[in-house]
């Protein structure tokens, strides 16, 4: 298949990530759809690793995937310390960090 | 080649079909798993970019061990509270829209940008025998701890900077829940760490 075809796959699975991280309420939700927004990255930079013959891209790749770990790491630490506290678990709520 | 293609549109459509799942389902168990749906197609796809390490560790790294560190959550959380107020107001209607529009935009910047390179299969990358294939786990470590040693580095360190950092948010500390009768509080004094440890 032509890189072109990945690149589209890659935005709009971009997109369709940032409508779930608009219109989602639940920050579990929130939390998986920016796996979805890291990932189409990840697509991308795949696809162009291969368009360039080149596998630098696949390191950037396998980085964001080390950064993407830490990410939901500390994101659900912070939910389970939400849950402990019994704040509600709703991003509406969260208003504790708004200086 | 005409088999490549088929398996192409398989795998996008698994994976857009698993990404559309993760926003549109309503129950957080039901979303991670259409999360799995979805790595797994982009591993497909990614095996069709001669990507094999990057294929492999997806599938045992991110939809193995973060998906079940999600599920772990997700049943520790869901069901024991009142359900999620279904999401509502203009911001649910006005969302998908500028989703769209984003996607249209990234797409028209993908397809003008000129790379005469977007309408091939990339080059010829058949190496040597002998010699590590392209994006094999050989040629990719090789690149880690040569050109890339740097960020591998510093990687490995924010890995340790998350694990401890999971593991100071989500300990059972001692809150709000008995006040006062903590071996913290026996004096008089307020523990000068305690407002902004509750408050997290």
């Amino acid at each position: 298949m032509d890189i072109t075809w990945y690149l589209v796959l890659s935005a709009f699975i971009f997109a369709i990530g940032v409508a779930g991280v608009i219109s989602r309420r639940n920050p579990l939700v929130v939390l998986l759809c920016l796996e979805l927004m890291l990932n189409a990255g990840n697509l991308a930079l795949v696809a162009f690793a291969r368009m360039h013959g080149s596998e630098a891209g696949q390191v950037f790749a396998l980085i964001v995937m080390v950064i993407a770990a830490c990410e939901v790491v500390i994101g659900l630490g912070i939910i389970v310390a939400m849950y402990r506290n019994r704040l509600p678990i709703d991003i509406d709520e969260m208003s504790e960090l708004r200086g | 080649m005409w088999f490549e293609d088929v398996l192409f549109f398989i795998a996008a459509i698994g994976a857009l079909a698993g990404a559309l799942g993760v926003v549109f389902l309503q129950n957080p168990f039901y979303s991670v798993l259409s999360l799995v749906c979805h790595l797994l197609g982009l591993a497909v796809l990614f095996l069709l970019l001669n990507a094999e390490f990057i294929a492999a560790a997806q599938v045992v790294v991110y939809a193995g061990a973060v998906m079940v560190l999600y599920l772990f959550v997700v049943a520790y959380i869901g069901g024991t509270d009142e359900p999620l107020r279904p999401e509502s107001g203009s911001i649910a209607v006005l969302g998908p829209v500028f989703a769209f529009a984003l996607a249209v935009e990234l797409c028209i910047a993908f397809i003008s940008s000129g790379l005469k390179a977007l309408d091939s299969t990339g080059p010829d990358i058949s190496r040597p025998a002998g010699a590590d294939t392209f994006g094999s786990p050989g040629a990719i470590g090789e690149l880690l701890l040569t050109d890339f040693l740097l960020p591998f580095e510093a990687a490995s360190f924010l890995l340790l900077m998350a694990a401890v950092g999971a593991v100071v948010l989500a300990r059972r500390r001692r809150g709000l829940e008995d006040e006062g009768t903590g071996p913290m509080r026996s004096r008089d004094e307020p523990p000068p760490t305690e407002t902004l440890e509750v408050r997290v």
